[in-house]
């Protein structure tokens, strides 16, 4: 029986081990985007997979075959909600030097184009906290609309409606901050 | 306008690579938490970890520069973890004390590397 148990476990730790060395990243990109610096989203990617590895089991049991991500994602979340609720607090610095926005540009096209992209992560930033994530687990992680539901605990239908808002607000905000055109 | 905003949002929200001193740090946690025993595992309270200051930061790791030394602090890690749990009080106790010596070697294996 404890035999039996042994190799239960050692099952389970090996199906972790593989979740974590294939989402790493995307509970790493989802935390750094949701807390704006690298120092957090460390903390919180480390909280995640301990979460995750504490309920996983039950997880397995319950995923019914169905792709562990979006429970991965959820616990992210969670638990950055709760980090925002202790602490009280929101991101200190917009999210700005990730990938292509930190890397050095030369040539006037190429300033342009980061300024395009910072603009757009300001306007993310000003975005309510769930149509923020939809983007983020959207346009970082790449999920598609049934995954972000099962993250974010909502119909199909209304996660659909909710990353066409986010859009249409973002589209709203960063047409706002560029300032009037001229005629 | 649409299309537009989505290629922006697709570059602007591109992954983001943890860095290697996060990986090493993650997998000689979890590595510790797989030698735990089940039941080690049920006392094993997480909520006691929920407050950010308690959050598991060996800072030391960040000297940490390569896979191969990742992997060197890793076994050098694993293979005190018997003296580990025979010394430690309670599952919160060795996980702590787990870190404690993934800190130390990080050390050691960054004075040897580099």
């Amino acid at each position: 029986m404890a035999a039996a148990d042994q190799t239960d476990k050692a099952r389970l730790d090996e199906a972790f081990s593989q979740l974590y060395r294939a989402h790493l990243r995307d509970v790493y990109s989802y935390s750094y985007y949701r807390v704006g610096n690298h120092h957090d989203a460390e903390d919180l990617t480390e909280q995640t997979f301990l979460q995750a590895y504490r309920h996983f089991e039950r997880a397995q049991r319950e995923s019914d075959g169905r792709p562990l991500r979006p429970w991965l994602i959820r616990i992210a979340h969670n638990l950055a909600a709760n980090y925002y609720r202790d602490r009280s607090r929101r991101p200190q610095t917009p999210i700005d030097d990730a990938g292509v926005i930190s890397a050095p540009h030369t040539t006037e096209a190429l300033v342009e184009d980061r300024d395009d992209l910072r603009r757009i992560l300001a306007g993310v930033d000003k975005l309510p906290d769930d149509r923020r994530e939809a983007l983020i687990m959207r346009f970082a992680l790449g999920m598609d609309n049934r995954e972000i539901a099962r993250a974010l605990g909502r119909t199909d239908g209304a996660t659909k409606v909710l990353l066409h808002r986010a859009i249409r607000q973002l589209e709203e905000i960063v047409k706002r901050d560029e300032g009037p055109t001229e005629p | 306008m649409s299309a537009d905003i989505e290629s922006l949002l697709k570059r602007a929200l591109s992954p983001v690579e943890p860095s290697k001193e996060l990986e090493a740090r993650l997998e000689g946690t979890l590595g510790s938490l797989v030698d735990m025993a089940a039941e080690e595992l049920e006392a094993w309270e997480l909520s006691s970890m929920r407050d950010p200051r308690n959050w598991v930061r060996p800072v030391a790791a960040a000297a940490i520069g390569s896979g191969a030394a990742v992997g060197l602090v890793l076994v050098r890690t694993q293979r005190r973890r018997h003296k580990r749990r025979k010394e430690s009080d309670s599952p919160a106790d060795l996980l702590s004390r787990t870190v404690r010596d993934l800190a130390r070697e990080a050390r050691r294996v960054a004075d040897d590397v580099f």
